[in-house]
């Protein structure tokens, strides 16, 4: 389905995660983090820019993979992305939810 | 692979050498059915030496490093075996040891896993005696193998305490890192009313800190905690340690491998199939059936110097227990969620996708059958392609 969110039309699926990456730009990334009601640092980027380096690798994420990354431990990636954290990173990042087969 | 490849490649021309560093070759899938007594002991293994084909050659010895740029595999014994072409099958593993008190004092007395022979066949003797209280089904991290059958597991358990009479003495809850028992809009809707119906509870985003065994409790990141008397966890799952010993795995020791050609990403005679890659498809035995045929014509072209087929699709076949002796069946790629639909003949089934049925639980039952005398002596399943039909299937169309 689509959506418009920053001036741009973007395609999400039913939870309003993006469809298609190469839509997501730093401007949408803002927007979506503003509906789950959290506004981002630099430290937000610079895990986001994590989360980017995984996906790109097709390397599945996880809160394991978030301890060894070196970036932030796991205590500060949850006050960040209170709630879910897994969860929201991604949809601010415009990549797939981390999902099981079915 | 080895049963593929010694009927295709020219005799006298190639050697197929398979090592195996156990004598034994389980039916993974059997490791659910064995805690409840539906399989026994031994209908879930064979002698890996049974399978392997004339004119191969079978090694029973651990590899102790895997040295690319030599292009050797060096045994543990001290023998070195040179390759000109290498297939990494090492499957995953569970590594209990990554969780804080999981496999302390009470693995397999009050925590167990069902995805080893030796810890299904533990909880199949706790079950025996257990009276009830909290069953918590558990899920470490993703990825899994199988990851349904956790949820199968559940379901399960669900019909074995009825089955005793004794449904009312335990209570059962789903505890999952991920946002729900299932994950996808389609399997979520059509499903969901399937742990309403059972009365499984779901714990949803857990990502598990560490079992505080002597509370019986485990607790998340964001200190959540459930109570268990009885832990079911499939701890984090890893790939051979050979991996990572040669330098081959990323951090969960899983071979990075290009996704529709099974070319590892490292090396271009090294290719890789099954659990032991990185792909984001299901770990599944079905997976690595499908990814087998077109690996086979893959090594061929390369053999030959051609360009590799672009061919793998995620293609993923699963049969889900549901209790009460029926199962639903999915069919599902890369890039198409499980929907409902008939299979494998579009229109007639006999199989339905994403639907409980009766026909679909003897299929799984059938499955053993199929695995041992069809899949691992790589003999073609009639009417199911290595790659997803997309025919049969109720896929909306994109607006």
């Amino acid at each position: 389905m689509k959506k418009v969110i920053a001036n741009k039309e973007i395609d999400v699926n039913e939870e309003g995660y993006l469809v298609d990456f190469k839509q997501w730009d730093k401007e949408i990334g803002e927007c979506l983090a503003g509906e789950c009601e959290i506004v981002l640092t630099e430290r937000h980027w610079e895990v986001i820019g994590y989360i980017h380096e995984k996906y790109e690798k097709e390397e599945p994420l996880s809160i394991r993979g978030i301890k060894k990354s070196g970036v932030i431990n796991v205590k500060e990636f949850y006050s960040l992305f209170p709630g879910g954290p897994l969860k929201k990173a991604t949809l601010i990042a415009g990549i797939p939810k981390p999902k099981s087969c079915i | 692979m080895a049963n593929h490849l010694v009927s295709k490649l020219p005799k006298g021309n190639w050697n197929i050498t398979v090592v195996d560093q156990y004598k034994t070759h389980y039916y993974q899938p059997g490791f659910l059915f064995l805690p409840f007594d539906i399989y026994t002991t031994k209908q879930v293994k064979k002698k890996g030496k049974k399978f392997i084909p004339k004119g191969v050659n079978y090694i029973n010895e651990k590899i102790e490093l895997i040295l690319p740029e030599e292009n050797q595999v060096t045994l543990e014994n001290g023998a070195v075996l040179p390759y000109d072409i290498l297939i990494v099958a090492t499957g995953t593993k569970i590594a209990p040891d990554e969780v804080e008190g999981m496999d302390g004092p009470e693995w397999y007395k009050s925590i167990f896993d069902f995805y080893t022979y030796e810890g299904a066949k533990a909880l199949r003797n706790k079950l025996r005696e257990w009276e009830g209280g909290k069953l918590v089904v558990h899920i470490s991290e993703m990825p899994i193998k199988c990851p349904v059958a956790p949820l199968e597991f559940a379901f399960l358990a669900d019909s074995y305490f009825k089955h005793k009479g004794m449904r009312d003495k335990v209570d059962i809850t789903f505890v999952t890192p991920l946002d729900g028992a299932f994950t996808k809009p389609k399997a979520t809707e059509a499903l969901h009313y399937l742990l309403e119906e059972k009365g499984i509870k779901e714990v949803t985003n857990f990502n598990i800190e560490r079992v505080d065994y002597e509370h019986n409790k485990i607790i998340d990141y964001a200190d959540t905690e459930v109570e268990y008397d009885l832990l079911v966890t499939v701890p984090t799952n890893m790939g051979d340690a050979l991996l990572e010993r040669s330098g081959l795995g990323d951090d969960l020791n899983y071979i990075p491998t290009h996704k529709a050609t099974l070319q590892s990403k490292a090396h271009e005679n090294i290719f890789a199939i099954g659990d032991a890659t990185n792909l984001p498809a299901s770990k599944a035995g079905s997976v690595a059936h499908f990814e087998a045929e077109i690996l086979t014509d893959n090594i061929l072209r390369f053999i030959d110097g051609k360009e590799l087929k672009e061919e793998f699709d995620g293609h993923a076949n699963c049969f889900i227990e549901t209790g009460g002796g029926k199962a639903l069946l999915i069919d599902f790629n890369y890039t198409h969620e499980p929907v409902e639909g008939t299979f494998p003949f579009p229109g007639v089934g006999p199989l339905k996708l994403l639907k409980e049925s009766r026909t679909n639980h003897m299929g799984k039952m059938a499955f053993r059958w199929i695995y041992w005398n069809m899949l691992i002596k790589g003999i073609h399943i009639p009417f199911v392609s290595a790659t997803m039909s997309e025919k049969g299937k109720h896929y909306e169309e994109v607006q």
